[in-house]
């Protein structure tokens, strides 16, 4: 049964790729031609038919050869790898930050639905909700940089620290330095991500209380929470046991639907914070008319997408027995 | 993007007068610079970019004569001494004998400095033979005073002298080895990459003599340097020196408020008053040579005709530029050359700002009507230019009096200044900041027939009287008729107007008050080499 299910989703995949490639591969079209011979992008065999043309694309995206930077004259896919762990490590921090603090909030204010709690909860998430990112962001930088001086208002970690890339994942990278006092470089890189973790984190945690506050009411409602209650069970043991679990099912493909807006979210953010990960390079690209940067990027984050989504949908298939059926 | 930028900027005027920032972390010691933009090479020979300079070229190099920067005079570097024959066509320097070259992960040197690196140096842009000569285009400074043809060669004479023979005399030979462009490199590392067949390694793998090391460089984010141990003419106090790239003003000013950077140069004119004011800072002013202009493409109808370049000279309001986009922290230009150079003249006439007249000037030209123009503003601050947009909106407003239809094109700055030196551009602000104390600094670079060719004269503009008369300037030593020669030469300027010179700025620089004995040079780089950063600063340790 699931293998079958497993299938159907790896046959998706595979059609959801070909599109994409597809409409990657057209690019080469619609951007200017010189451009993209100079990066290597294009073959330099261009009176071959479409079909073959898109053939060779795809080997030599599968081999590795992505071209290179307008900008830089280094090899693209180089430059994506050094990039996309801190826009991982930012975006999972930030996910990570959200189920935390947006899960029991939103089933706090569930239970106790139009007392003052709920009240404040719900409206602070429905200000969280409204708040555009790039003004939140210059709120904190203003009173935690600039007023307080807690707080760094840029990079990943202070330039002092001599952290050699490796991983491109920093706490990776400073465990495998040759730093004197590693403590106080993880600390520093932890201060330096707090802000930008804050920002990126606001909308999606202000999604999952609202999110998880109507899943639990709605769960609420279901007779086989009244039938628990009248059997006699507590109603801590109901929430527990038979409400949480429930509530919480719907919230794992959730988090499929909200990571493409998180990761158009992060690029605002890495730009503010001048965090250097891939969303900042992409609108670096598109302001220096980097076109194969362009490209790659676009290949890149919606693989990113895609690959979250399914994997998350496949989450919730395990999960939720109701859903194998469909 | 560009409201995200203006917002930040409005908070940070908001906050400026009252916050007390200060990130107080067990940080590892060393300095923090923020640089305005990326450095292109680590070879100053190859470029005439005050940003890559500013970021290399005092760093890692010493040159054979240095340049005094209270009064402009040459100072001995890493030549001990040096003489002129009687026909000022043989210079002898004799070397220093102590100084060690950088020992780095990807070179170990052998011997200390000797006249063959100094051969080697200058003999790259010389000698076709040379095994690097090809591996650049250009070297556009070089380029620029015609070292080709100046130069006959540069060979070794004994153990520590070397000596340059020239092709005829030129006064202002010992001012351009003094400039920042005249880095002396290794031939021993130069022979290690050719051995090893990556030549091109010897300008992004850089080995000097001085009081920095190269340790890494993360592309268009920072660079880092350590200390040099064996530096020969002094102790170097920090154990390394970070230029941290910030282009955006406004990030830069951030991260000093809240010491992420220890010194950034170029605050924004607006704020220095605020900065100023604030416990904790330091704003250094410091006189400058340059000059910002705005030169026309001469090569370009209806720009190759004098009356037209005439009539858009008068239609610059430089009063207006001046409160505007100066914050009057800079004076009117009447000519190229500053107010502080020695052959600066000020009965000099100067041009008005004077629409009717530009009109009429027009019509004459054939043009009662105007035409479409574009103006290339610059998308960096630079000293002699903090705001070349808004200088270009201004501009804009007044052409448009005259009939001239003005848009305002800005590239991205690698760009910005290929795309100059093809000579795709109409008109373009920009501007020039001196090298050496010599008034031949503002002439050949900028309007010669040579840099016209090497792509540093922005007007595209060849003359053949003017480069004679700049020429004769350079045969004689002696001042009083260097001088009327270069009086000429700026006559002839106002009258050809290939350039419009706008303004003479001031050059400014913020610190934090614990970094002490900063030597900015006003003709060039940065030099932390005797910098010293007391570990706490008086603000926060009063804090606790």
């Amino acid at each position: 049964m699931i293998w079958r299910y497993l299938a159907r989703r790896a046959f998706l995949l595979v059609f959801v790729m070909f599109a994409l490639t597809g409409f990657v591969f057209s690019l080469n079209f619609m951007f200017p031609t010189e451009a993209m011979l100079t990066a290597g992008v294009l073959p330099a065999n261009t009176s071959a038919n479409v079909l073959s043309q898109y053939i060779t694309y795809c080997q030599q995206l599968l081999l590795g050869h992505w071209g290179t930077s307008l900008a830089t004259q280094q090899p693209i896919l180089g430059e994506v790898l050094a990039l996309l762990p801190a826009t991982i490590e930012l975006a999972a921090a930030a996910l990570l930050f959200s189920l935390f603090a947006g899960i029991p909030l939103g089933l706090l204010a569930a239970v106790r639905k139009d007392r003052w709690l709920d009240r404040l909860i719900s409206g602070a998430a429905l200000i969280g909700f409204s708040m555009p990112v790039f003004w939140w962001a210059l709120l904190l930088i203003m009173v935690f940089s600039l007023h307080l001086g807690w707080l760094p208002t840029s990079g990943r970690l202070s330039v002092l620290y001599d952290v050699p890339h490796q991983t491109g994942f920093l706490v990776l990278d400073i465990l495998r330095s040759e730093l004197a006092d590693k403590t106080a470089a993880l600390s520093n890189a932890f201060i330096h991500l707090l802000m930008p973790m804050l920002v990126l984190a606001c909308y999606p945690t202000t999604v999952m209380v609202r999110f998880v506050r109507g899943s639990m009411l709605n769960v609420l409602e279901k007779n086989y929470i009244k039938t628990a209650r009248a059997k006699g069970l507590s109603r801590g043991q109901v929430l527990w046991h038979h409400g949480m679990r429930n509530a919480l099912l719907p919230v794992t493909r959730q988090i499929g639907l909200q990571f493409s807006s998180l990761l158009t979210l992060a690029m605002l953010t890495e730009v503010i914070f001048s965090w250097p990960g891939i969303g900042q390079w992409l609108i670096d690209s598109i302001y220096q008319r980097n076109y194969p940067a362009i490209q790659a990027g676009v290949l890149v984050l919606s693989t990113l997408v895609i690959l979250v989504n399914i994997l998350t949908e496949i989450l919730h298939t395990v999960f939720d027995p109701l859903a194998r059926k469909l | 993007m560009k409201s995200v930028q203006i917002s930040i900027s409005s908070l940070l005027l908001l906050c400026l007068n009252g916050c007390q920032p200060s990130i107080e972390q067990a940080r590892p010691e060393g300095l923090v610079y923020c640089a305005e933009g990326a450095p292109e090479t680590f070879n100053p020979q190859l470029v005439t970019s005050g940003t890559t300079i500013d970021a290399i070229s005092q760093h890692l190099y010493d040159r054979l004569l240095d340049i005094d920067p209270t009064d402009g005079k040459l100072l001995p570097g890493l030549a001990l001494s040096w003489s002129v024959s009687a026909d000022g066509l043989t210079y002898r320097f004799v070397l220093r004998t102590d100084v060690h070259f950088h020992q780095t992960s990807y070179f170990t040197p052998s011997r200390l400095l000797s006249p063959a690196d100094v051969e080697f140096t200058f003999n790259r842009m010389l000698d076709h033979q040379h095994p690097y000569y090809r591996a650049s285009v250009e070297y556009p400074y070089f380029d620029s005073v015609g070292w080709q043809d100046l130069v006959k060669h540069v060979k070794a004479v004994s153990a520590d002298t070397i000596e340059f023979q020239l092709n005829q005399p030129d006064s202002s030979f010992l001012s351009v080895l003094a400039t920042d462009f005249a880095a002396i490199l290794s031939a021993e590392y130069g022979e290690q990459l050719i051995k090893a067949g990556q030549p091109n390694l010897l300008d992004s793998q850089p080995i000097g003599t001085g009081p920095f090391i190269f340790a890494n460089y993360s592309k268009n984010q920072l660079i880092r340097y350590r200390q040099n141990q064996q530096y020969w003419q002094q102790q170097v106090h920090l154990p390394q020196l970070v230029i941290d790239i910030v282009p955006d003003n406004t990030k830069r000013l951030a991260k000093l408020l809240t010491q992420e950077c220890d010194i950034a140069p170029l605050p924004r004119l607006a704020e220095l008053k605020m900065l100023a004011q604030r416990p904790g800072f330091v704003v250094t002013e410091q006189t400058s040579m340059n000059v910002g202009y705005w030169a026309f493409n001469t090569q370009k109808p209806p720009f190759n005709q004098i009356k037209v370049r005439q009539a858009l000279a008068l239609a610059v309001d430089k009063q207006h530029m001046l409160q505007a986009v100066y914050f009057n922290q800079a004076e009117i230009a009447h000519s190229v050359l500053p107010p502080n150079s020695w052959a600066y003249e000020s009965q000099l006439p100067t041009t008005s700002f004077d629409l009717v007249k530009a009109k009429q000037l027009l019509s004459e030209a054939g043009y009662p009507n105007g035409f479409q123009m574009d103006i290339w503003a610059m998308p960096v601050q630079r000293t002699y230019n903090p705001n070349a947009q808004k200088m270009a909106e201004l501009l804009q407003a007044d052409l448009a009096k005259i009939g001239v239809k003005a848009k305002i094109v800005s590239f991205e700055w690698n760009a910005f200044r290929r795309k100059l030196r093809d000579g795709e551009h109409d008109s373009v602000l920009i501007g020039w900041s001196a090298d050496n104390a010599d008034p031949d600094n503002f002439f050949r670079p900028l309007l010669s027939c040579a840099a016209a060719i090497s792509g540093g004269n922005r007007a595209n503009w060849c003359n053949e009287s003017f480069d004679q008369l700049i020429g004769s300037a350079l045969l004689t030593t002696e001042q009083q008729q260097r001088r009327s020669y270069y009086l000429a030469a700026q006559q002839f300027l106002q009258q050809e107007m290939p350039l419009v010179p706008i303004a003479h700025s001031k050059k400014f620089q913020v610190q934090n008050i614990q970094v002490q004995n900063i030597s900015i040079n006003p003709y060039g780089g940065i030099n932390f080499a005797s910098t010293t950063k007391s570990p706490r600063s008086p603000i926060s340790g009063a804090n606790r």
